[in-house]
C-alpha cells in the first residue's frame, strides 16, 4: 500500500449526489468491489487509512449508517470517534457550528455528519478543514445510501445501465429517494416515483424521473424500491394521507404486487405491514441484507475516496486488488 | 392631509454645499449637466455645468426597513440602521413595527420617535401594527397612533390572517388617514415552507412555499379593498400570480400600490442550491418567470416602489443549517449598486426607471414629500459614481449585521454622497 500523502487542499467532500460525475460513481463502486473481495479473501482489516481520523457526528438516531461508518473506518485502520447529540454538549445548547469547530480542533481527516436539518453538512464543510461526508441532512441528501443501493443493485442484476427502478412511497420527505433518483440518472438507469399525489414533490420530474400514482406501474420495473412510511406524516396539520390503512391498501408492497424476476429493496428500518408485507421482506426477492452489507464496503470506498486524489486512488486500488 | 411630523431625525445644522454632475431626476424630466447649490439645507441655485463623472439624483426613499429596535439592538439600532441608509443614498426610511415589544401603542411609538430625534442620521418614520401585538385579533388604536406620528400600518412579518379583521382594518384606517401596508401570506399554504415550490425545492427537499401562498392573500386583500373602496399597499411581491391579480384590480379601479425588493428582482430560487442562509427570505426567491414578471411590472408602473426589506440578523442566527435559519437579508447599503450592476448594466431596466422607483415612487405611496431638484426645495440628493467598482465584504457595512446575499460580489456603481433633509449625511 502506497504511503498516502496529506489530503490535497481544498478537502474533498461528499455532500450531494448532484456534485458527482458518472466517473466518480463508477470509481467508488469499483473501489468498493475491490475492498469487498480483499476483505472476503484474507484479513478483514486493511492498513489503508492508518493514522487518519474519522469523526462521526450524529444528530439523529441511526443504527446501520452509524455502525457501518464506524466499522468502515476501523476496517481501514483509521482512528474513529462517534459523537451523538444526546449526552454531548449539543444537549447544552451548543450550535452545530461550535460543535463542528470544536471537533475540528482535533484535526480529523473526515467528519461524517447526520443532522435533521437541510444544509447541515454544507455548514460543517464551510466551517472546518476536514473532508465532510453527508450521512443524511433532513429531507435533502443521503449520498452514501444511494451509492450502496447502486452497489447492491448491480450485485443482484449484474448491470446498472438501462435498469428501471420503481421507487414507491413518501418521496416528498425522503432524502433516500432524492439521492437515488439522481444517482440512477448518473449511471444510465431510470426511475419512476410511485405514491399518493400529496407525497410526490411537485416538479420532481426535473431530476429525470417519471412519476405515477398507480401502483400497477411498478410491473415494468426491474427493482421495486420501497420507502419508509413515517407515522408523523399523519400529524394534525400535516395530514398528507388520510390513514396508514388506506396507504397500505393502495401502495403496500404485497407478494401479489411483486412480479417474477423483480428484486425488492428498502433502506430500513422497515415498517412491516405498512409499506412492505412481511412475506415480501423475508422473500428471496428482498435485497435488504445485501444493502446492509453493501453499506460497509461502499462507505469504506467513500472514506478512501475523499481522502485521496484520483491518481493516488488508481494506484492504491490496483494494490488492493 | 399628511402631517409633516411623520419623519424624525436628530436636530443639527443644515449644510451649504455644491454638487456638480449629470443631474438625473426622471420624475421631473431632468437629465442634464448641472451645478446645484445648497444654502442652509435648501437648494438655492441650479445652473448649467460642464460634463463630469458623477450622476446626481433625488435621494432614495425606503419604505420597508427593519431597525430591530426595541428588542434586538444587537442586530440593528436606529443609529446604525440610519447610517446604513445614508450610505445607501437614502434620505428617508420607514421602519417596521415587528419589534420586541411590537409598535402597537403610542407609548412604544413615542419612545422610538424620541430615539430617532437623538440618533437617526436620516429622517426615519415608524409604521405601527395593524393589530395589537400583531396577533391578528384586535385592531390597534390606529387613530391615536397616527396622531402620535405613525407613518403607516402593517403587521409585516406575518399576514392579517382573518379576513374579517382585514376588512375592519381597511374601514377603520380611514380615521387614521395613513396607508395600510400588507404582508400577504396564507399561512396554511406556507407552513413549513423554506423555498419556492418548484424544481429546486423538489430536488433539495426544502419545504415548499408555493406562489399561491402569496397570491391567494393578495387576491383576498384586493377584493376587500375593492369592496370597501379603500387603498392598500402590497409589500415585497414575489410571484407572477400576485402581479397578475394586482394588474386586474388596478384595471378595475382599485387603488392598490406595490413594492418589490432588490433580491426578488435579481435572484431566483437557483441561488438556494448553495444552501447559504443568506439566500433565505420571506417571501422566498422564486422562478425566472416570476423575476421577469416583477421587472416588467416595475417597468410598466404596475409596481412603483423598490423597497429593500432590510432585515438584519445576528451572525450566529444565520450560521446554522439553511433549514434552521431565519428569513431575511440586509439591503440598504447595496440596493442601488446591486440593481445598477445586475439590472441596469445588462439592459433589463433603465437607470431612469430605477431612480424613479427608488425615490419618487415610494415617496408618493407613503405621502412623503418627493425629493426634487428644484430651487427652494429642501436638499434630498444622492451623488452616484456609476463607474466605481467595489466588493461587498462582511466588514464593510454600517449596519450592525452582515447577512447580505452579495457578500464577495463585485458591484459597479457607488453612492459617494448623500444629502438628506438639507444635511450631508454620507461622504464616501
Amino acid at each position: 500500500m502506497a504511503e498516502l500523502r496529506p489530503p490535497a487542499s481544498p478537502p474533498r467532500h461528499l455532500l450531494s449526489v448532484r456534485d458527482l460525475t458518472r466517473d466518480d460513481v463508477e470509481r467508488v463502486l469499483e473501489t468498493a468491489r475491490r475492498m469487498a473481495s480483499s476483505v472476503d479473501r484474507e484479513m478483514k482489516k486493511l492498513p489503508t487509512l492508518r493514522g487518519r481520523t474519522v469523526v462521526n457526528l450524529f444528530y439523529e438516531s441511526s443504527t446501520r449508517t452509524l455502525a457501518s461508518f464506524e466499522l468502515a473506518a476501523k476496517r481501514l485502520s483509521a482512528e474513529t470517534m462517534s459523537i451523538r447529540a444526546a449526552g454531548s454538549s449539543v444537549d447544552k445548547g451548543e450550535s452545530l457550528k461550535d460543535t463542528a469547530s470544536t471537533l475540528a480542533a482535533y484535526d480529523p481527516d473526515v467528519i461524517v455528519v447526520r443532522h435533521p436539518s437541510i444544509g447541515a453538512a454544507h455548514l460543517v464543510a464551510r466551517c472546518t478543514k476536514a473532508s465532510v461526508v453527508n450521512a443524511g441532512d433532513g429531507k435533502h441528501q443521503h449520498p452514501t445510501q444511494a451509492l450502496l443501493d447502486l452497489y447492491a443493485m448491480e450485485g443482484a442484476l449484474g448491470r446498472l445501465e438501462g435498469v428501471h427502478v420503481a421507487i414507491v412511497g413518501d418521496a416528498l420527505h425522503s432524502r433516500v429517494a432524492r439521492s437515488l433518483v439522481q444517482a440512477l440518472e448518473l449511471v444510465g438507469a431510470h426511475s419512476t416515483l410511485i405514491g399518493p399525489p400529496t407525497l410526490v414533490p411537485r416538479d420532481i420530474e426535473a431530476l429525470g424521473c417519471a412519476i405515477s400514482t398507480d401502483i400497477r406501474d411498478l410491473a415494468s420495473a426491474d427493482v421495486v424500491y420501497v420507502l419508509r412510511m413515517q407515522q408523523e406524516r399523519m400529524a394534525p396539520g400535516e395530514a398528507f394521507i388520510p390513514s396508514l390503512r388506506e396507504y397500505t391498501a393502495l401502495y403496500g408492497i404485497t407478494p401479489e404486487r411483486v412480479q417474477p424476476g423483480q428484486v425488492v429493496m428498502h433502506p430500513g428500518p422497515m415498517n412491516r405491514g405498512v409499506e412492505i408485507d412481511a412475506r415480501v421482506a423475508d422473500s428471496e426477492a428482498a435485497l435488504v441484507i445485501d444493502q446492509v452489507r453493501a453499506g460497509l464496503v461502499v462507505r469504506m470506498a467513500v472514506l478512501y475516496d475523499v481522502l485521496t486524489v484520483a491518481p493516488v486512488l488508481e494506484r492504491a486500488v490496483a494494490e488492493v486488488a | 392631509m399628511v402631517s409633516p411630523l411623520m419623519l424624525f431625525s436628530r436636530n443639527g445644522r443644515s449644510d451649504s454645499l455644491t454638487l456638480e454632475g449629470r443631474v438625473l431626476a426622471p420624475a421631473q424630466g431632468i437629465d442634464e449637466c448641472l451645478r446645484i447649490t445648497v444654502t442652509d439645507g435648501v437648494i438655492s441655485g441650479i445652473e448649467p455645468a460642464p460634463a463630469s463623472g458623477l450622476v446626481i439624483a433625488p435621494a432614495f426613499v425606503d419604505p420597508h426597513v427593519h431597525l430591530r429596535t426595541p428588542g434586538r439592538e444587537d442586530e440593528e439600532t436606529v443609529r446604525s440602521g440610519s447610517e446604513a441608509a445614508a450610505a445607501g443614498g437614502y434620505c428617508a426610511i420607514l421602519a417596521m413595527p415587528n419589534t420586541e415589544p411590537v409598535v402597537d401603542s403610542a407609548a412604544v411609538l413615542g419612545a422610538l420617535i424620541e430615539r430617532a430625534r437623538s440618533d437617526a442620521v436620516v429622517p426615519t418614520g415608524f409604521m405601527a401594527a395593524i393589530s395589537k401585538d400583531q396577533s391578528g385579533e384586535e385592531l390597534s388604536e390606529m387613530a391615536e397612533l397616527a396622531s402620535a406620528g405613525a407613518a403607516a400600518f402593517t403587521d409585516d412579518g406575518r399576514p392579517v390572517e382573518s379576513a374579517g379583521l382585514m376588512r375592519r382594518a381597511l374601514q377603520y384606517s380611514a380615521l387614521a388617514g395613513r396607508p395600510l401596508a400588507l404582508h400577504c401570506e396564507e399561512p396554511t399554504l406556507s407552513r413549513g415552507g423554506h423555498a419556492h415550490e418548484g424544481h429546486v425545492s423538489a430536488e433539495i427537499g426544502l419545504g415548499p412555499y408555493p406562489s399561491t401562498a402569496e397570491s391567494l392573500m393578495v387576491g383576498r386583500d384586493l377584493a376587500l379593498a375593492a369592496a370597501e373602496e379603500r387603498p392598500l399597499h402590497l409589500m415585497h411581491l414575489s410571484a407572477r400570480e400576485s402581479v397578475d391579480a394586482l394588474r386586474r384590480a388596478r384595471d378595475a379601479g382599485v387603488t392598490a400600490t406595490a413594492e418589490v425588493t432588490p433580491h426578488h428582482l435579481c435572484l431566483t430560487d437557483e441561488a438556494v442550491r448553495s444552501l447559504d442562509p443568506n439566500f433565505k427570505m420571506n417571501p422566498p426567491l422564486r422562478s425566472e418567470d416570476d423575476r421577469r414578471t416583477l421587472i416588467d411590472a416595475l417597468r410598466d408602473g404596475t409596481i412603483t416602489v423598490i423597497a429593500t426589506d432590510h432585515a438584519p440578523h445576528a451572525r450566529h442566527e444565520k450560521e446554522v443549517p439553511f433549514e434552521d435559519a431565519p428569513f431575511g437579508v440586509i439591503g440598504l447599503e447595496t440596493a442601488f449598486a446591486a440593481l445598477h450592476t445586475l439590472l441596469v448594466l445588462p439592459g433589463e431596466l433603465t437607470l431612469e426607471v430605477l431612480l424613479e422607483r427608488m425615490s419618487a415612487g415610494p415617496a408618493r405611496v407613503f405621502g412623503i414629500p418627493e425629493p426634487v431638484v428644484e430651487v427652494g426645495a429642501r436638499a434630498n440628493l444622492v451623488a452616484l459614481d456609476l463607474e466605481a467598482e467595489w466588493e461587498v465584504t462582511e466588514d464593510g457595512f454600517r449596519s450592525l449585521s452582515a447577512n447580505s446575499w452579495l457578500l464577495g460580489t463585485t458591484l459597479s456603481g457607488r453612492v459617494v454622497r448623500t444629502i438628506a433633509d438639507g444635511r450631508e449625511v454620507f461622504v464616501a
